[in-house]
């Protein structure tokens, strides 16, 4: 009978050594005092972070001319929603892997329109409003032409928009009712009753902070606050959290490869991003049978210094 | 019912390949080869330690409710355990990773424990990944409208929506955590069965 060829990396000796008295239970139990005594005086000498959270109201009121600047981004189809693509609308392919548009392929799976989810409906919520109204209507009975013109023409006046009294003004004359929604919109947001609005679209109870989150992902004034807490893609900010705090520090490597060429450069580096962390997982997961590889520890004989006492005898 | 009969059983079949898989001293032992003795071996305690005092941070936090920590100076404090306690639990689990590389550890029939520790490492990133995105304050905000974008990119966001609070609490306290501890479990148990990986022979003629 032939005796099959020792294999370095894939078989291990038989161990004909010795043995040492070992007490499970007693070992775990030390690790888990020590664990959580570690815990507890982490806990107690630096706490967790808890930022509150933003609303829509405390937008409005920081930055009404953000939020109403993003209000008619909208209404014009020009806001990172309105051009987003799958999984919210067919407004573009989404990012591709090579020739895999994978995005397309998953579909529009949460439909959101932004014109009809962030403007209309929740306008159309308020009560005993008749102007408002007068003016809803006069929206939803024009054709489409119609309400892309009356928006292009308030748009080309954005730049010029000024908040006074409450209300906001902007210097133009052909924009049908669109001025008139986006201040209502503005009050409704500075009231909060926008915050209600965008959660409970889909009924009473909901726990799907979907539309609210995209609505506010869309100004400035989100991602404004998070470059002062230095948590921008370019800041590493994925894997930071607010305060000094190490967030989540296993995500070094994904953080990473935004912050290089050509990811850096590239308009699908998310995609790019995660099949580059797909593949080094699958290689991490296989590593056990690839040749070459699962050489390298033997190769570098850093286990020499794990074993060094073994080694020493 | 005949010796024949019960020796057939699955219960009786089970059992036997159970307690021939795992005896007790191998399940509870109480001597370990003298090569291990290594600083290197604790950190996989520690991680297990470590995923202890998560769970039972995470359930104390759930019996309040999910918004509990923000309006309670306790409730605060028990969530700044379980902050650290994950801390500590991907530390452990990184050095503990690194260590395994190092020897070689899926050497020996042991490729299996190896790939458990990974997906186990992988969950974990996720269960710690939608444990930030549902702590409804400003970071899970930022840090969902950011995610939104990788995961949408993939064709994954088409189910897996990271701006949905409830479906994003229910993987972090419910799915993700059986996951981890079903995985951790099959490691565990994989580590008793096969033992602790022997260091290198460096006698290149040594034969099996």
């Amino acid at each position: 009978m032939s005796k099959k060829a020792f294999r370095p990396d894939v078989d291990a000796p038989t161990w004909r050594g010795g043995h040492s008295p070992y007490d499970i239970i007693k070992e775990g139990t030390i690790a888990l005092v020590v664990v959580g005594v570690l815990t507890v005086l982490l806990s107690v000498f630096f706490g967790s972070p808890d930022e509150a959270a933003v609303t829509v109201k405390k937008w409005a009121n920081a930055n009404p001319i953000d939020f109403a600047t993003t209000a008619a981004n909208e209404l014009n189809g020009t806001s990172l929603t309105a051009g987003y693509g799958p999984p919210y609308n067919h407004a573009a392919i989404g990012q591709k892997l090579g020739p895999l548009s994978l995005a397309k392929w998953a579909g529009v799976r949460i439909p959101i329109n932004p014109v009809s989810d962030f403007v209309i409906k929740p306008l159309e919520s308020m009560p005993s409003q008749p102007v408002l109204q007068q003016n809803l209507a006069m929206w939803s009975s024009a054709s489409s032409s119609t309400q892309s013109g009356w928006v292009t023409d308030y748009v080309k006046a954005v730049p010029k928009m000024t908040f006074v009294n409450g209300h906001v003004v902007v210097p133009t004359t052909n924009a049908g009712p669109v001025s008139v929604l986006v201040d209502n919109l503005t009050q409704m947001a500075r009231s909060g009753a926008l915050d209600q609005a965008l959660v409970t679209g889909g009924g009473y109870y909901t726990t799907d902070y979907t539309k609210p989150l995209l609505f506010l992902a869309d100004g400035t004034y989100l991602a404004g606050l998070a470059a002062n807490q230095h948590l921008t893609g370019t800041q590493w900010g994925m894997m930071n959290e607010t305060g000094q705090y190490p967030g989540q520090a296993w995500l070094w490597l994904y953080t990473f490869w935004y912050q290089i060429r050509p990811y850096s450069a590239s308009t699908n580096a998310d995609v790019l991003v995660w099949g580059t962390m797909m593949a080094l997982s699958a290689v991490l997961l296989f590593l056990p049978l690839i040749p070459g590889l699962r050489a390298i520890p033997r190769k570098v004989k850093v286990y020499r210094l794990i074993w060094r006492e073994h080694y020493q005898q | 019912m005949s010796t024949t009969e019960i020796d057939r059983q699955w219960t009786t079949r089970l059992r036997k390949r159970v307690a021939g898989k795992l005896p007790p001293e191998k399940l509870l032992p109480d001597t370990q080869p003298a090569y291990v003795s290594s600083w290197i071996y604790v950190f996989g305690v520690a991680t297990l330690a470590a995923l202890i005092i998560v769970i039972a941070t995470g359930c104390v936090l759930s019996i309040r409710g999910p918004l509990w920590w923000h309006q309670s100076s306790i409730g605060h404090f028990v969530n700044s355990l379980h902050l650290w306690s994950v801390e500590i639990f991907f530390f452990a689990m990184v050095i503990h990773l690194w260590g395994k590389f190092f020897m070689g550890a899926w050497r020996g029939g042991r490729t299996m424990t190896w790939m458990t520790g990974c997906v186990t490492f992988f969950a974990s990133i996720l269960a710690g990944f939608t444990g930030y995105v549902s702590q409804t304050n400003f970071d899970s905000q930022w840090i969902s409208t950011q995610a939104k974008d990788g995961i949408n990119a993939t064709g994954g966001g088409s189910i897996f929506n990271v701006l949905n609070l409830g479906q994003m609490l229910m993987w972090h306290i419910v799915l993700l955590p059986l996951a981890a501890i079903a995985l951790t479990a099959v490691h565990v148990l994989l580590v008793r069965v096969k033992g602790v990986v022997p260091p290198y022979e460096e006698d290149s003629e040594i034969v099996q």
